[in-house]
C-alpha cells in the first residue's frame, strides 16, 4: 500500500499526489512511469512520473474517466493499491546544447524531470508550455526553475500568447536558434503536429507516449503502436520514440479503443458514488 | 474395502473409467464456473481400483516430479484420502493445479500399464483427476498441514516471479529452513496460473490457497516489484540474498507480423486473458477493466490457449468463435480434451487456414481477416508436416475481434538489465540442466524462462532441480564445477 502524503489540486479537475513509493523513488529515473491501481477493484492505468524524492514520486493525473475520477476522491492519508515501477527506458539524456522541452497541458508533468535532467546535463533548456487557457496551466513555476527560458502559450490567449506550441517552436526556429533536439510530451495531436513541424526541419523530437496498459512489463502488447513501419511496445521499448517515426493516428484510434465503455463507467460513477459522497456531505452540514 | 486388492488384474482392468462430471456445455458457457466439476468419493474410489498396483510402475518416471503414483491411489482405493493426500504433497506443492492442468495424457497417463493392456490412453487410470480429487477433499475440508519446519539455516534466498517454477522453489526451501522472498510484478501471486489458465480451468481461488499455504510456511511475497526495473539483480545478492532464483515466464507474446495487426480489437491471448483472469473483465460494472464486446471472434493458433482464448471469447458473449490453424488438427499442440471442450461449446475450427492480414473500417476497427488455405508438404524441424500456402485461396472471414494465440517468448528484463546472464538467441536464459545455475554465480533460473512457453508440471519439475541445487550451493557455497559455456549453449541449443 503507498499512502499519499500530499495532494494539491493544480488546476480543475487536475491533482498532484505525492505518493511514499520508496523503492520506485530510489530506482526512478527521468522519463520513466508506474502502473497504478488506486482501489483494489481498479484497471492498472500508467502515470508517468512528475519528480520525486528519496521516499516519495510525484503523479499528476486530470480526471478523465472513472479510474482518476476514484483517484481524485482519495485524500491524503489514504493509500493506493499498488504502486509499481519505475518501468520504461528512462530518457537519454546527453549534452547536446539547446533543448526545446514542449509540454502540452497534463504532459508537462512528465515533461519536468526531462527538463531537469537536460538542465543537469549542461543543455540549454527552452520550455514551451502550452494550455488551453491559464487556469489550465500547471508548473509554470517547477518548469522555470528546471529551464533556461520560458515560453508560454494558451488556446484563447488568457495568458502568455496565444495560440499553439507550434507557433512558439516554429518563431524559435525561423529565429535562427540552433536547437538540437526538441521533446515533445502532451496530447497525442500536440505531439503530432511537433514532430510534423520539426521533420520539415530535421530536427530530432522525442515523443513520450501515453498508451493503454495492463502489465507495463511486456506481457500483454495492448500498449503497441506503429514506429517506422515496426511494431513497438510503448512499456519496454518506450515510452520515448522518434516522434517523425511514430504513426500518430493509429495510437489516436488504439488510445480510444475503449471511449465508450469508459464514457459509461465514468457517467455511472458521478451518479451514483459522487451523488451519495454530495449528499452525505449535505447531511453532515445541516 | 481392501478386498480391492484380492481382485484379479484381468478383472481389474474390465472394471470401466469413471466419467468426469461436467458442467453441460449451454450452461457452462453462460458462467465462468469451472466445466470439470471433480469426481465423487464413489467415483475416486471406484476409478482408484482400476490401477494394477505394478511392482515397476512406469507411472512415477512418467511424472516430472515423481509422485508415488500407486501409493496414492491405493489410499484411495482404501477410502483413506488423508493418507493420499500426504503422498501426494511429499513431491507435489501444487496437487489442486496439476490435477487440473498438467497434460496427463502425455505423461504418466500415456506409459500407464492399464493404457498398454487396453491400447488406450483414454482408458488409463485417471490419474490426474484422482490427484485433483484428493486436493480438493484436503482443500476442502481445511486439512492441508502445515509440517514442522526445520531450525531456521540464516540463509535467505530471492525468487523472482510467483509463478509454478517460482512457487515451486519456495515452498521446497522453506522447508529446508531457509528464508524465501518471492518478488513479484504483477499484483497477484501465481503468474499464468493466475494471469493466463482461465477460471473455468483452475478456479483462482485454488492458486490463492496455495500461495496462503506457502506464506503460513513462511514465505515472504512481494507484489509490485518487477526486479531489473524496482530492484537490480546484482542489488538483490548485494543485500544480501545468499542466491536467486528466476522463473519470470515466457511473457512475451508472439504476433504474426501480418497487416492490421494493431487495429482496434486485435488482441495478444496474453491481454485478452488477463483482461478476463487477472482484472476479471468477465465481472464489468463489478471489476473496472473493460474488454472489447465482441460479435464474431477469430482465434489465431491451435494450441491451449488458443483454446481457452476462444472458451473466454464464447463466455463473455460473442456470439461466434473460430480457432483458425494453419495446419491440421492432428498436429494441434491442445490438449485433446481442451479441444473437445471447445467444440462442444460452439467452437467453430477452421483448420489448414493462414491469416494474411486484418482488415478494419475507417475508424480503425476490425472488420474481418483475410485467410489463406494450406495444405500439408514435408515434416518441417519440429517433425510436424510443414503448411504451404494455396495460391488464390484467399477469403475474408467477418470478424470483429482477431486474438493471436501463437506462442510467447521469454520476457526479456532481466536479461536486458543484468548483461551477465547469457541467453540463447531466442532469448531464454542459459542453464546447466542438472543444476540449473545460470553463468551468474548464485542465480539459477528455471521454468518457461529456461524452456519457453512449455508446461506448468515440466516448470515445477525444473523449480524442484532448482531448489535442491540451492539447497546444496548454501550447504558448500561451492560454484565450481559449473561447466563449460559451450555446454550450457548446447543443452540450450537441444532445447530450442
Amino acid at each position: 500500500m503507498h499512502e499519499i502524503l500530499q495532494k494539491d489540486l493544480l488546476a480543475p479537475r487536475v491533482t498532484r499526489y505525492r505518493v511514499l513509493a520508496p523503492e520506485v523513488a530510489r530506482a526512478r529515473r527521468a522519463g520513466q512511469f508506474v502502473i497504478v491501481r488506486p482501489r483494489d477493484d481498479s484497471e492498472r492505468i500508467p502515470l508517468t512520473i512528475a519528480d520525486g524524492d528519496a521516499e516519495t514520486v510525484t503523479l499528476v493525473v486530470q480526471e478523465v474517466g472513472k479510474t482518476t475520477a476514484v483517484m481524485a476522491d482519495m485524500e491524503a492519508g489514504e493509500s493506493l493499491a499498488d504502486v509499481c515501477g519505475p518501468l520504461g527506458e528512462p530518457t537519454r539524456i546527453h549534452q547536446v546544447g539547446t533543448v526545446v522541452v514542449v509540454g502540452g497541458g497534463i504532459g508537462i508533468a512528465p515533461a519536468h524531470p526531462i527538463a531537469q535532467a537536460h538542465k543537469a546535463a549542461g543543455n540549454h533548456v527552452i520550455a514551451i508550455l502550452g494550455a488551453r487557457s491559464r487556469d489550465l496551466l500547471i508548473m509554470e513555476e517547477e518548469m522555470q526553475r528546471a529551464s533556461h527560458e520560458t515560453v508560454i502559450m494558451t488556446d484563447d490567449g488568457s495568458y502568455g500568447e496565444k495560440g499553439f506550441v507550434t507557433t512558439a517552436l516554429k518563431r524559435l526556429i525561423d529565429d535562427g536558434r540552433q536547437i538540437a533536439e526538441v521533446v515533445a510530451i502532451g496530447p497525442a495531436i500536440m505531439m503530432k503536429m511537433v514532430s510534423q513541424l520539426t521533420r520539415d526541419y530535421g530536427i530530432p523530437t522525442l515523443v513520450s507516449l501515453n498508451t493503454i496498459m495492463i502489465d507495463g512489463t511486456g506481457m500483454c502488447g495492448g500498449c503497441r503502436v506503429t514506429v517506422g513501419n515496426k511494431t513497438r511496445f510503448v512499456c519496454v521499448d518506450g515510452p520515448e520514440f522518434d516522434g517523425h517515426q511514430v504513426d500518430f493516428d493509429l495510437m489516436m484510434r488504439r488510445q480510444a479503443m475503449y471511449s465508450e465503455h469508459e464514457r459509461r463507467a465514468y457517467e455511472e460513477y458521478q451518479r451514483t458514488h459522487r451523488c451519495r459522497l454530495d449528499a452525505r456531505l449535505e447531511a453532515a452540514r445541516s | 474395502m481392501s478386498d480391492w486388492r484380492e481382485r484379479k488384474l484381468k478383472e481389474r482392468l474390465k472394471l470401466p473409467p469413471q466419467p468426469m462430471p461436467e458442467q453441460l456445455p449451454e450452461a457452462r458457457v453462460k458462467n465462468q464456473g469451472e466445466v470439470a466439476l471433480g469426481l465423487t468419493p464413489e467415483q475416486a474410489i471406484a476409478e482408484a481400483q482400476r490401477c494394477l498396483q505394478c511392482d515397476k510402475a512406469k507411472c512415477i518416471a512418467g511424472c516430472p516430479v515423481g509422485i508415488d503414483i500407486p501409493r496414492f491411489i491405493a489410499a484411495i482405493a482404501d477410502g483413506d484420502f488423508g493418507a493420499a493426500a500426504a503422498a501426494v504433497r511429499e513431491k507435489n506443492l501444487l496437487p489442486a493445479i496439476c490435477g487440473r492442468v498438467c497434460p496427463q495424457e502425455d505423461q504418466c497417463q500415456v506409459v500407464c500399464a492399464v493404457t498398454k493392456a487396453l491400447k488406450s490412453v483414454e482408458k488409463s487410470v485417471s490419474i490426474g483427476r484422482l490427484e485433483r480429487f484428493v486436493a480438493d477433499w484436503e482443500r476442502e475440508r481445511g486439512a492441508i498441514e502445515i509440517p514442522a519446519l526445520p531450525p531456521p539455516t540464516g540463509r535467505r534466498v530471492a525468487v523472482v516471479g510467483s509463478g509454478p517454477a517460482g512457487l515451486t522453489v519456495a515452498g521446497d526451501l522453506i522447508r529446508l529452513g531457509h528464508a524465501v522472498t518471492v518478488f513479484e510484478a504483477l499484483h497477484r501471486a501465481g503468474g499464468v496460473l493466475i494471469y493466463g489458465i482461465p477460471e473455468f480451468r483452475l478456479p483462482k481461488e485454488i492458486v490463492q490457497k496455495e500461495v496462503d499455504y506457502l506464506e503460513r510456511l513462511g514465505v515472504e511475497f512481494r507484489y509490485n516489484w518487477v526486479v531489473g526495473k524496482t530492484v537490480g539483480l546484482a542489488c538483490l545478492l548485494d543485500d544480501g540474498y545468499d542466491a536467486i532464483f528466476l522463473g519470470t515466464g515466457a511473457g512475451l507474446p508472439n504476433f504474426l507480423d501480418v497487416p492490421g495487426e494493431n487495429l482496434c480489437g486485435v488482441y495478444s491471448a496474453n491481454e485478452y486473458l488477463t483482461r478476463t483472469n487477472l482484472m476479471r473483465a468477465f465481472d464489468y460494472g463489478i471489476a473496472d477493466t473493460p474488454l472489447a464486446q465482441s460479435r464474431h471472434v477469430a482465434v489465431v493458433g491451435g494450441g491451449n490457449v488458443a483454446m481457452d482464448g476462444a472458451r473466454m471469447a464464447r463466455r463473455v458473449g460473442a456470439e461466434s468463435v473460430t480457432i483458425v490453424y494453419r495446419r491440421s488438427e492432428k498436429e494441434m499442440p491442445a490438449r485433446l480434451e481442451e479441444v473437445h471442450h471447445a467444440k462442444e461449446e460452439g467452437i467453430v475450427f477452421e483448420l489448414l487456414q493462414n491469416p494474411t492480414r486484418i482488415l478494419g473500417d475507417e475508424r480503425g476497427w476490425v472488420t474481418g481477416m483475410e485467410v489463406q488455405r494450406m495444405e500439408l508438404g514435408e515434416p518441417d524441424a519440429s517433425g510436424r508436416r510443414r503448411p504451404v500456402p494455396i495460391a488464390g485461396s484467399e477469403r475474408v472471414l467477418a470478424v470483429d475481434t482477431v486474438i493471436i494465440a501463437v506462442g510467447n517468448q521469454p520476457n526479456p528484463l532481466i536479461a536486458k538489465t543484468t548483461p551477465a546472464i547469457r541467453t540463447t538467441r531466442w532469448g531464454g536464459i542459459v542453464v546447466d540442466p542438472t543444476t540449473q545455475r545460470t553463468s551468474l554465480k548464485g542465480v539459477f533460473a528455471g521454468g518457461d524462462v529456461v524452456l519457453g512457453a512449455a508446461t506448468v508440471i515440466l516448470a515445477m519439475g525444473e523449480g524442484r532441480r532448482a531448489a535442491q541445487a540451492i539447497h546444496q550451493y548454501l550447504e558448500d557455497e561451492d560454484w565450481t564445477g559449473a561447466p563449460e559455456p559451450a555446454a550450457l549453449l548446447e543443452h540450450a541449443v537441444q532445447n530450442a
